[in-house]
């Protein structure tokens, strides 16, 4: 019997992605001079379980990137070494690398092994330059953690020993002596650790014959001094280095004893090597210390303090993973279930109240408890903003340092709630108005300081509640839409616009495809495709899209959508003996046209006159082959219809009225039906199918082309 | 919903050697059909259907089947056997194949019989309705000859319209 490796598999990619994912979140909030042994641990963990993961799966790719990554990430936990803003950046790449690694192997993509060899000498080379903190190497390490060793060889050809002295040169400087006894001796300054000699050895000879004792380096009186802790060589250099000396080591607190301070100065300032490097560095790292990092990530209103933390760690720990189906299969029983009780309490309905007292009572109970029911079931599927807020600090972070722009980017409502499946479909329209705000928005430093702004800019992102819908919005403090520009640009493309058009209107301007203001068309954006695709998407989830901006002071986008795709207002319509739902979204108004209203177009239908508008007359008995009860549009009535600026009059028998339906799909089970959406259950239990509008609308053209709907 | 003949099969208590030897036997017109037992849902009376304008005439609509909208398939016009009659002994076969769940109509449904391989005889190039690429074979159970058809090929072909074709 052969087992299924698949859905293990899948588990650990699903658990992998979750990990790296909060790898990078972590990464991007640490505090590089002060991080949080919980986040520390939080990110070793992660970096943790899916190399033993991946081990188990034999991805060995895998295991080796983050078996170094894991390596170090330990030593930083054990504060062996101090976490650099290097250190993040080799570890986002590894984290890059990794989720490379995993569509790799779960899609078949292709995976970039330079990228990989790259990384994984990075995070080694910043392993292995920190030096090993060896028990007894501390007391011994020359400047720049150089330490010497005394390499005692066993018998060995004169070859071999060559090879070995060649090789071992590779680590450091080698002096080559002979022992009393015709053995070989080395004597070897290095700043590796024992292990990486035993290693090199190891090749030729057995390690147990091997006598490596640390010899005591020779040293100038000066360095004597140093010795012990190395605090006197570097700030007495200069001053420059001491700023730069400080970035590394800033937590060593100045009245701390002398040996704490040897200590503490030891660590950070060992991976440099030697002096010469140890002073470029100090250097660079003054350098850096003058220009603050291009982008500061906060959480705004999310994390105020620290001791917020561990509640989210707790609320993360205790969910459990279930499939999507079985939510929707529990829903989908709630939703029977919410019929069942209508139907009992229908029934009931018509019971003296007096003699069936305690079966009304139940009943009543009954519906209050299904109703509650209803609502805790589809908060399941609710997930948290914070699921696609989450992948934007990076993009920001990399984005902004791309283009020199320094932006600080917050974050507020991450723990409001949005449908899964909505959310999976804001996320591309997030990303393009997010890039479009960094690159056409917030200016670059100069400009904003011109401006008598701060030189970062702000990018915040924000979600909230407002009734049904939630309200996300997008929101720079750069320096807005320019109406003039857009005038002109409209003008140029031969669009009709006035210059007294409203601002609002104005702005709407940019979502007509092929508009773009930008002056340069860079690889971020400024093609002019884009703000039509985001604009579309919105709508197709039911929402709609709102621009605010001030000249000179920023542009928020504001994205207002239905809180989930699954429930819908609609209107149900009659039609010879069947029931249709028309979303309440897109319908106007309802009437009774008289007689001379309705005017015949030959071989083009008929259209109907309102208030001094034509509008095509759509029949739908004619369209979906009913029945009906009335042919004559002046008995029954009309349902006047918008989508996309365009209206339309759909003729029908009757209205029934207006309530919540919930959406079903029916390709599930069959497929796609020309002019319908989709189906939902009536209060009966029967089944009502849901009219696609827009569908209907843009082929109300060509009525007379019966194909259209066959 | 009284009418319902519920049959429920889990797949409690099956023994998976034998299971591609058990056979659900169903009545279209004169003829008696088998078809694999493990693709069999449920049995259940026939209900009012909501139709699906401009679908093919064997595609009666759709029911609501607690909570999922299953197609509901006419085999009796598809294949032109016996009259599509729709009272209290019609009934619906509730098939899962490959996860998408479509009803069948059939004219009755008789019993579960389990045949041996030696039972099943390979079908003849013509003598039925069906094109013989739907077919298994023909099961023999003393003086009964089952036409047994392979239900998921015949419910998955382009023919029946179920499933969207990829190129449309």
């Amino acid at each position: 019997m052969t087992i299924d490796m698949s859905q293990f598999f899948q588990v650990f990619f699903d658990e992998a992605e979750e990990g790296l994912a909060e790898m990078e979140k972590l990464l991007l909030a640490v505090n590089v001079s002060d991080p949080d042994d919980e986040d520390l641990n939080a990110i070793f963990r992660a970096a943790h379980s899916i190399k033993g993961g991946s081990a188990t799966f034999g991805l060995s790719d895998i295991t080796e990137v983050t078996h170094v990554l894991e390596s170090l990430l330990d030593r930083i936990r054990q504060h062996e070494m101090a976490l650099t803003s290097q250190h993040v950046d080799a570890f986002l790449a590894a984290k890059d690398v990794i989720k490379s690694m995993l569509d790799g192997h779960r899609h078949g993509a292709s995976v970039d092994l330079n990228a990989a060899a790259d990384v994984r000498k990075l995070l080694q080379s910043l392993s292995e330059g920190a030096g090993k903190k060896t028990k007894n190497a501390q007391a011994l390490v020359g400047p720049g953690g150089v330490s010497r060793y005394r390499i005692e060889l066993p018998q060995l050809a004169e070859r071999d020993i060559e090879a070995l002295q060649q090789e071992l040169a590779l680590l450091g400087k080698i002096e080559k002596a002979d022992a009393e006894d015709g053995r070989c001796v080395f004597i070897l300054d290095t700043a590796k650790g024992v292990d990486s000699i035993v290693e090199i050895c190891s090749f030729l000879v057995n390690a147990d014959d091997l006598k490596i004792s640390q010899a005591v380096a020779a040293r100038s009186k000066e360095e004597e001094q140093g010795y012990g802790f190395f605090a006197p060589f570097v700030p007495q250099d200069a001053t420059d280095e001491e700023r730069g000396y400080g970035f590394f080591a800033p937590f060593v607190p100045v009245n701390a004893t002398d040996k704490e301070r040897g200590y503490g100065f030891f660590e950070p300032f060992v991976p440099q090597g030697d002096i010469e490097q140890a002073k470029q560095a100090a250097e660079a790292a003054a350098h850096t210390d003058d220009e603050p990092p291009a982008l500061a990530v906060t959480e705004g209103g999310e994390k105020k303090a620290k001791g917020e933390k561990p509640a989210a760690t707790v609320h993360e720990s205790q969910s459990i993973r279930v499939g999507i189906e079985k939510v929707d299969q529990l829903i989908n029983l709630v939703g029977e279930l919410v019929i069942t009780q209508a139907m009992i309490e229908q029934r009931t309905g018509s019971l003296d109240p007096m003699l069936h007292e305690h079966l009304l009572n139940s009943v009543s109970q009954l519906t209050r408890n299904t109703r509650d029911l209803q609502e805790s079931v589809m908060s399941i599927r609710m997930m948290p903003m914070d699921y696609v807020f989450s992948r934007f600090p990076r993009m920001v972070r990399d984005l902004a340092a791309k283009l020199g722009k320094r932006v600080e980017f917050v974050t507020h409502g991450a723990a409001t709630e949005l449908d899964k499946g909505l959310i999976e479909r804001i996320v591309d329209p997030l990303t393009h108005l997010v890039r479009n705000s960094i690159d056409h928005g917030i200016e670059i430093p100069e400009t904003r300081l011109a401006a008598g702004k701060a030189d970062y800019g702000t990018l915040s992102l924000s979600a909230e509640h407002q009734g049904g819908n939630i309200i996300i919005e997008v929101t720079d403090d750069g320096g807005g839409l320019n109406r003039d520009k857009i005038l002109a640009k409209a003008k140029q493309q031969g669009m009709a616009v006035s210059d007294n058009l409203s601002d609002g209107d104005v702005w709407q301007l940019i979502f007509e495809p092929g508009f773009s203001t930008a002056e340069q068309v860079t690889d971020v954006s400024g093609r002019g495709v884009g703000m039509d695709v985001v604009k579309r998407n919105i709508l197709a989830m039911g929402g709609a899209v709102d621009i605010r901006s001030s000249k000179g002071f920023g542009t928020t986008i504001s994205i207002s959508l239905p809180l989930t795709l699954a429930i819908l207002d609609g209107m149900s319509i009659r039609i010879g003996h069947e029931i249709y739902i028309l979303p309440l979204g897109y319908v106007v108004e309802s009437l009774q046209p008289a007689t001379q209203d309705v005017k015949e177009i030959s071989g083009q239908g008929k259209v109907i006159k309102v208030r001094g508008e034509y509008l095509p007359l759509i029949p739908l008995y004619q369209i979906f082959n009913i029945e009906p009860t009335f042919t004559d549009p002046s008995q029954g009535l009309v349902v006047i219809l918008e989508s996309d600026g365009k209206k339309a009059a759909l003729f029908v028998d009757d209205l029934i009225g207006q309530q919540q339906i919930v959406v079903k799909n029916l390709e599930s089970n069959y497929r796609k039906v020309a002019g319908i959406s989709g189906a939902t259950i009536l209060g009966d239990g029967g089944v009502a199918l849901i009219i696609d509008v827009a569908a209907l609308l843009r082929s109300s053209r060509q009525l007379s082309d019966e194909s259209v709907f066959s | 919903m009284s009418d319902t003949i519920s049959k429920n099969i889990s797949g409690f208590g099956e023994k998976s050697d034998s299971a591609g030897n058990e056979f659900l036997a169903f009545t279209l017109g004169k003829e008696e059909y088998g078809i694999d037992i493990l693709k069999v849902q449920e049995i259940r009376g026939y209900e009012a259907v909501t139709r699906i304008a401009n679908s093919p005439e064997f595609i009666k609509g759709v029911v609501n089947l607690r909570g999922i909208i299953v197609p509901i398939v006419d085999m009796r016009i598809k294949f032109q056997l016996g009259e599509p009659t729709y009272d209290q002994f019609t009934v619906v076969i509730i098939l899962n194949i490959s996860g998408r769940v479509v009803g069948m109509v059939v004219d009755s449904v008789s019993d579960v019989i389990t045949l041996s391989p030696e039972q099943i005889k390979p079908a003849p190039e013509m003598g039925t309705t069906f094109d013989s690429d739907y077919l298994i074979g023909l099961g023999t159970l003393d003086e009964r000859m089952l036409i047994l058809v392979d239900i998921d090929k015949l419910m998955s072909s382009a023919d029946m319209g179920l499933i969207e074709k990829l190129a449309a």
